[in-house]
């Protein structure tokens, strides 16, 4: 049982969440995830941390209500416990010095980008972080990104705030201007693809991190299996980071569907019959 | 000398569309009858073939002589696990291949025997805290809660050591929970079992991978005093052709978690989605196909093939298991291998394109080899295939400890004393080699006496 103890709302629909996990948040380094499920008869999900408090004992753990799992995890409160987390898992980002670093966040991506930037800046890098969404409600912890960058720069698809467009457009104009030695992409697949093919032209390394469906997270069950050029990798276990050119994106986004109709029935059922399942410690 | 004693088994049109099990276990009279067969060798040889050093006669004796209950305690004294191996040993080729009665008739039918033994004391006998005479408080951890890492346990608490288990899933037993199916090893079997070494004072610690959680060092540093890593064969192997990341193209390992682990074939009552699939496709011919193919006729398949490149003879899958799969409506396309898998547009698997094979003359080794038929390709449609073709070591632990060395194929290297290549780091069942669930259990059963050993000079 892991205790929740805050819970706080970044936007309409994206929460972080301090949960106990006192062996985790001692172990966990940027770019790894946890694989939780919420009760006996709940699914694994894999959730990114999002930060950690080695002295309290906890991890925070940022998610967008997107379907019944996440929906049913945003209804928890404080005091409430999820009954399974096993991580930290997957292989930590790998941290040095750069020189340049662009970080390039999109949507709850943007809470799998701070840790990174956070050792990226203390390893000495120059960080800048491009974050979007769609428009200024919807965009997260703006404050803390400021305080883990060199610069910060904003795209809103509708202009409400920074500049009207998308993160590419602003990479582009960086790329074309300077020397860019790294760049982060975390966020929507058609984001981090579309991050992935402006690079690729320019030979900039380009590493992105992938949320394929996953079921244990051990490496046991292929279920995240994705192509990293032409071979078979696991997400879980050699990911979730990846150099972005040698993905096969169009795979991956097929392989995301692969629930769509499961997951519309699953969430339904959920919204007419939203009893809680969830224990109390 | 009266014939073998048949175990009952539920019609296979009835069975093979619920996950009750299929054989019904014998009955006191059947038991009675069938324990009176065994000679009660001198020098039982049957003993000699079983991993876990069952004092076979000595059970059937108590059997015979109407008194259960002393014969599962001559069961327990060995074998943690009796419900278990009674279900899903392979006793035709262990102790019941050494019966002396097996040369002019059928041998004893130990397995049933040890079966009827172990669900009658869960009928009849209430597990109760069990006081270890000369408790050592000195603590060993097990990580993987699997056969091997639970027979390793139970011995050792058995000696008076304070054992811990660290299991990376939310629940016990590894591939005994995750992969045998419902039918053949129910997790009220199961979990009884893991009961009574809960009742021996086993600690069980869940969500905890070693490795990542916490590593073997921090373990050595909380004061354990030697570690045993029964963390098993992880690591599904794809056949590397063409279309096998499509849509609906599953390893045996995640179909059978999401049926066995998730119980997704109760979605949406439970969480987890499978594709149930109309025409399955099964590929391999061992036990993990057997199970894969008769677990997708459960859930609801109207047609499922499995396709194997040599014939049913050299099938590794227990003949029972075949017998029970073929019984059930399962379709065998012997001599015959995927070459590729074709998709819809979007990505869903339609059809696996095949090649028929032939088999060489025997080889030296006397082995046949299977070799293509040139222009023999054909389709078979199909909307789910299960890739059924074994497994590798879960390179997890060794990859993150350093100076843990594993061999060319990723098992770990142990010595005859069943060492790692770190000193106070024991290893068995698949992660060190083993194949089956009773082989892990022999590794088991011999590391914790190593381990005794090493922690006792």
């Amino acid at each position: 049982m892991f205790k929740i103890v805050s819970k706080k709302l970044l936007s309409f629909n994206i929460k972080n969440y301090e949960v106990e996990a006192p062996d985790i948040a001692k172990n966990a380094k940027s770019g790894q995830f946890i694989i939780l499920r919420l009760h006996e008869k709940g699914e694994r999900i894999p959730l990114t941390i999002a930060g950690k408090n080695k002295e309290k004992g906890t991890i925070n753990i940022i998610f967008q209500e997107a379907g019944k799992t996440t929906t049913e995890l945003g209804t928890l409160n404080i005091g409430d416990c999820i009954r399974d987390i096993v991580g930290p898992l997957g292989q930590p980002t790998e941290i040095e010095k750069f020189g340049t670093v662009i970080a390039v966040a999109g949507g709850v991506g943007t809470a799998e980008v701070l840790p990174v930037i956070k050792d990226l800046l203390s390893a000495g890098n120059r960080v800048i972080t491009i974050v979007g969404a769609r428009n200024k409600d919807l965009l997260i912890l703006e404050d803390e990104l400021r305080a883990n960058s060199t610069e910060l720069l904003i795209a809103t698809n509708d202009g409400s705030y920074g500049i009207k467009g998308f993160v590419t457009n602003i990479l582009s104009d960086i790329i074309a201007k300077e020397k860019v030695d790294i760049v982060y992409a975390i966020g929507p697949v058609p984001m981090m693809k579309a991050v992935s093919n402006m690079t690729k032209e320019l030979n900039i390394k380009t590493l992105v991190s992938l949320n394929p469906i996953m079921v244990d997270g051990t490496g046991m069950c292929g279920a995240c299996r994705v192509s990293i050029n032409n071979e078979i990798k696991f997400a879980c276990v050699d990911g979730p980071e990846f150099n972005a050119h040698q993905v096969n994106w169009d795979e991956l986004i097929s392989r995301l569907s692969l629930f769509k109709e499961h997951e519309s029935i699953s969430f339904e059922n959920f919204k007419h019959n939203p009893e809680c399942k969830c224990h109390k410690e | 000398m009266s014939q073998r004693i048949k175990m009952s088994e539920r019609q296979p049109d009835i069975r093979n569309k619920d996950f009750q099990q299929v054989n019904l276990g014998y009955t006191d009279e059947q038991a009675l009858q069938e324990a009176k067969r065994c000679l009660q060798c001198k020098k039982p040889l049957c003993v000699t073939g079983c991993p876990v050093e069952i004092n076979i006669p000595g059970f059937i004796k108590q059997i015979a002589e109407k008194n259960p209950n002393q014969a599962f305690k001559v069961l327990k004294e060995k074998n943690n696990l009796p419900a278990v191996c009674g279900r899903v040993c392979p006793q035709e080729s262990q102790c019941e291949k050494h019966c002396i009665l097996g040369i002019k008739q059928e041998p004893v039918a130990i397995g049933n025997l040890e079966r009827y033994t172990a669900d009658w004391a869960a009928n009849n006998i209430k597990i109760s805290e069990i006081k270890i005479e000369g408790s050592r408080c000195i603590r060993v951890a097990v990580i993987g809660s699997g056969p091997a890492g639970l027979t390793c346990a139970g011995d050792l608490a058995k000696l008076g050591y304070d054992v811990t288990v660290f299991e990376s899933l939310h629940d016990s037993g590894g591939v005994l929970r995750y992969g045998i199916p419902e039918f053949r090893l129910p997790s009220n079997v199961l979990d009884r079992e893991v009961d009574s070494l809960k009742a021996l004072g086993i600690k069980f610690i869940f969500n905890y991978l070693i490795g990542r959680t916490k590593t073997v060092a921090d373990l050595f540093n909380d004061g354990f005093k030697a570690i045993f890593v029964g963390t098993g064969a992880g690591l599904p192997t794809f056949p590397g052709i063409e279309g096998e990341n499509f849509n609906n193209i599953y390893s045996a390992n995640e179909f059978l978690v999401r049926i066995n682990l998730m119980t997704a074939f109760k979605f949406p009552e439970f969480d987890t989605p499978i594709y149930k699939g109309k025409n399955v496709v099964v590929i391999g011919g061992g036990n993990t196909a057997m199970d894969s193919v008769r677990t997708a006729k459960r859930i609801g398949a109207e047609s499922v093939k499995l396709v194997y490149r040599r014939t049913q003879e050299e099938m590794p899958a227990r003949l029972e298991e075949r017998h029970h799969a073929l019984q059930e409506g399962v379709e065998f396309v012997e001599l015959t291998a995927p070459v590729k898998f074709l998709a819809d547009e979007k990505g869903f698997v339609k059809a696996v394109e095949c090649i028929k094979m032939e088999l060489t003359e025997p080889d030296a080794s006397g082995r046949r080899k299977p070799v293509p038929i040139p222009n023999s390709n054909f389709i078979i449609e199909t909307d789910l295939v299960i890739l059924a073709l074994g497994l590798h070591p879960n390179p997890i632990l060794p990859s993150l400890t350093k100076g843990l060395e594993t061999n060319a194929k990723g098992y770990l290297i142990i010595n005859d004393n069943f060492m790692t290549t770190i000193n106070g780091i024991f290893a068995g069942g698949d992660i060190a080699g083993g194949s089956t669930v009773i082989q892990a259990m022999g590794m088991g059963k011999q590391a914790a006496k190593n381990i005794h050993l090493y922690l006792s000079k």
